[in-house]
């Protein structure tokens, strides 16, 4: 991925976001056995393949004519791994990704790969502070391999896991396994709220004015994600760290709820049929832009003109939307989960902002903090209702002609697959990434993207170390390293710069 | 005595990543020890350049790349991660600017093969052109090893399959090269080391006793071997169901979930349909 930025006294006047690796998923799937895609779908993201597992089986499922015959085991299972995917990513993005260009490790441990080369200039927390920070990033690399030992307990192995099918959930939850993962969720859930969350903390108040920079569209999507049966409420076990976990009754649904929300902070129902995706300037035929995924289609034409990406522009009743746990963390917050306001309200309390301070760099950065410990806490609550030993499995056939759709949350963001049928094999397969919204190119209208629309209008300090531009792109957890280039307004090249 | 230090560029074609995260996973040693400590007495790997783990950003990290090209000849470990599309001359994957031109993964990774001391393929789109590979091959997609061959680079390349790979592959392959040398590599004819890709995933496996005995699983979660599920651990040489997977948490046919022999060098194509039985000739054919 790379950011091609256009700098004019200091100010970025036009910003082009491009994608610049096609691999060609849906038309390798087209003719494939339909369960297949549920394995090969996963490949297209080593970080987050179990969102790609979880939207396909569910694509699967209602192709299948499954969705409504899941035994609760299978739904609780998918949200145990797909959970633990989520504290894995997150961790990862905080402090191997992003922590970086805030905490200056080369003033911890010296001049050391893969620490330089860096930007130099404006590093704000120092000594012994500084000093914990890269030693959370050391720690943050133990947990993050244990949020995957947790994940193989039902997902078999990670990444690109097995656990999660058509039909459900190949792995058999027994009280043994049970009790394994509820220790290994614990240890990770400790550093959550000791470790993890008061660090974004200690950085936002460090860089208190990256709540006012890299606002975007402001306009939230969330598909929803996590579906979960209708809950009994059951005593939950007594933790180390004195938390009871989620507590709250729910009545099935799911963590995340879906909606559209502005800075009007108004929850608007969302509809996956409003979704459709433009390709003026990306790297497909003309022929297929502006259709809905479920009729949508793949073409590439690397010779188009005003082409500057292989991703395509996915629009929301034909506006731009940024995905992600700012987008969750918001429809929550708007539709009044009662645990998703309590944390977000003492976070904002903490570090002295409003609600608006979200749509920005750090609002990101915390949204993803806040979000880890909802999900974690969930999770003690979703092992509690596991029927030991009962099935988490319902036996499928693959019909003659079909359509699904699967839609839920990936760490980075929405996620939907859309797949037609015909003779029992892959007659179509589209999938929509939280990358694909959140990087995308201008759309046929020339709006630009949301990270495009973030960084237009950014000052930049310092052109030799143009911080505010990484730290606006990586906020957003592309899920493509990326690489940001500076132009001055007569097209000049300033400089490239690197992101993840 | 002073430590001998390697240099390591690890590059990321048509792939996603997971192989990277895969290695993030090793645990004795752990990515820590990889990054930082002397791996083996008096050896240690020095990371200069991986696109997602390192902190630089910018013009100094493409330097990174021409200055290891050009001053280490001979002396750098190349890994290559992802498949090279060379369709369209390598249009359909770049990884930055060289010249105010698109750096494409094609022309990188030649650069960088042939001055490299060796070549480690990791995961089965750089050995073998793996998922982006697949029927119809939209971008052109091929492994390190045809690439090479294709333009005349004679770096040796070792392959480490597996889609993702194994940490311990990668951590215990880097091991023999240290302690012992990149002749001590004791390779297949598919360039892969004996020791990881030596055996057939079925001659270990938990349930080989069931095959033996004729119980098998009817459907996903039954008890039973998997062979009727469309199992491919029976063509499929690796170690898995030795080591298994995640600090041996887990692996794929313990989950109740069959092989879909992801190391092999037809993969996808020759190993699908994933969940339909296996035929005779594929049970009885041999690549070894």
């Amino acid at each position: 991925m790379a950011i091609e930025a256009v700098v004019d006294d200091g100010v970025v006047k036009d910003a082009k976001s491009a994608g610049t690796l096609f691999r060609g998923f849906e038309i390798i799937l087209q003719g494939r056995d339909p369960r297949d895609a549920n394995r090969l779908t996963q490949r297209i993201c080593g970080v987050c393949p179990t969102a790609h597992a979880t939207a396909s089986a569910l694509c699967l499922d209602d192709a299948f004519g499954l969705t409504n015959k899941l035994p609760d085991n299978a739904k609780l299972l998918r949200a145990l791994i797909l959970g633990s995917n989520f504290l894995q990513s997150h961790i990862l993005h905080f402090y191997h990704l992003a922590a970086l260009d805030y905490v200056d490790a080369v003033g911890a441990v010296g001049d050391l790969a893969p620490f330089v080369p860096r930007y130099e200039g404006d590093y704000r927390v120092s000594g012994k502070v500084n000093a914990e920070l890269v030693n959370h990033y050391l720690k943050a690399l133990d947990i993050r391999r244990k949020c995957q030992e947790m994940l193989s307990i039902f997902g078999g192995k990670m990444p690109h896991s097995v656990g999660i099918v058509p039909g459900g959930v190949t792995e058999k939850p027994t009280e043994d396994k049970i009790t394994n993962f509820l220790w290994r969720l614990n240890e990770i859930r400790d550093f959550v709220d000791n470790i993890y969350i008061p660090d974004v903390v200690a950085v936002a108040k460090a860089y208190s004015d990256y709540f006012e920079i890299g606002g975007g569209c402001k306009r939230l999507l969330a598909y929803g994600g996590f579906d979960l049966p209708p809950r009994l409420l059951v005593p939950l076990p007594r933790l180390a760290s004195g938390d009871t976990g989620a507590g709250e009754d729910k009545s099935g649904g799911k963590l995340f709820k879906s909606a559209v929300v502005s800075t009007n902070l108004k929850p608007e129902p969302f509809a996956k049929e409003n979704i459709t995706e433009d390709v003026k300037h990306s790297w497909y035929a003309d022929s297929g832009s502006g259709k809905n995924p479920a009729k949508g289609e793949t073409k590439p034409d690397t010779k188009k003109k005003q082409a500057y990406s292989f991703i395509k522009s996915p629009r929301y009743k034909g506006l731009v939307c940024e995905l992600g746990p700012l987008a969750r963390m918001v429809s929550n917050y708007v539709q009044n989960d009662a645990k998703t306001k309590e944390l977000v309200d003492s976070l904002l309390g903490q570090v002295g902002a409003g609600v608006d301070a979200l749509f920005s760099v750090l609002g990101r950065h915390a949204a993803r903090a806040l979000e880890s410990k909802l999900v974690a806490d969930a999770m003690v609550d979703w092992l509690t209702q596991l029927k030991p030993d009962e099935p988490a499995i319902v036996d499928s056939e693959i019909p003659e002609e079909g359509e699904g759709a699967g839609l839920t949350e990936a760490p980075r963001g929405a996620v939907g697959h859309w797949m037609t049928i015909k003779n029992k094999k892959i007659d179509r397969y589209q999938v929509i990434t939280p990358t694909a919204w959140n990087a995308s190119p201008k759309d046929d209208k020339g709006q630009p993207g949301a990270v495009e629309q973030a960084i237009i209008g950014t000052k930049v300090k310092d052109k030799e170390n143009p911080f505010e531009l990484v730290r606006i792109v990586r906020a957003f957890d592309p899920c493509l390293a990326c690489s940001v280039h500076l132009l001055d307004f007569r097209g000049n090249r300033l400089g490239i710069f690197k992101v993840v | 005595m002073g430590t001998k230090v390697y240099p390591v560029i690890w590059l990321q074609g048509a792939g996603c990543t997971g192989c990277s995260v895969s290695v993030l996973n090793a645990v004795s040693p752990k990515i820590q020890n990889l990054l930082l400590d002397e791996l083996v007495p008096g050896h240690q790997l020095n990371l200069l350049f991986h696109a997602t783990i390192m902190a630089g950003q910018g013009e100094p990290v493409i330097e990174v790349l021409k200055d290891t090209e050009k001053n280490r000849k001979g002396g750098y470990i190349l890994v290559v991660e992802g498949a090279i599309p060379t369709a369209e001359g390598g249009i359909y994957g770049s990884i930055g600017e060289k010249d105010g031109k698109h750096l494409t993964i094609l022309e990188s990774v030649q650069d960088l093969g042939r001055n490299a001391l060796l070549t480690i393929a990791v995961g089965t789109c750089a050995t073998f052109g793996g998922i982006p590979a697949a029927k119809p091959n939209p971008t052109g997609c091929k492994g390190v090893k045809e690439v090479f061959a294709e333009n005349g680079i004679g770096t040796p390349v070792v392959n480490l399959p597996g889609c993702p790979l194994h940490p311990e592959w990668f951590t215990g392959t880097v091991s023999i090269i240290l302690f012992s040398g990149a002749d001590a590599l004791d390779l297949d004819d598919l360039a892969r080391p004996k020791l990881f890709y030596g055996k057939l995933i079925h001659e270990n496996c938990p349930r080989r006793a069931d095959f033996d005995k004729g119980k098998f699983a009817k459907k996903l979660g039954d008890e039973g071997c998997l062979y009727e599920l469309g199992c491919k651990g029976h063509y499929t040489y690796a170690d898995c169901s030795l080591r298994q997977w995640n600090n041996g948490v887990s692996w794929c046919v313990k989950a109740g979930s069959p092989c879909i022999g992801c190391v092999e060098p037809t993969f996808p194509d020759g190993t699908s349909p994933m969940y339909e039985k296996v035929t005779f000739e594929e049970l009885t054919w041999s690549q070894k």
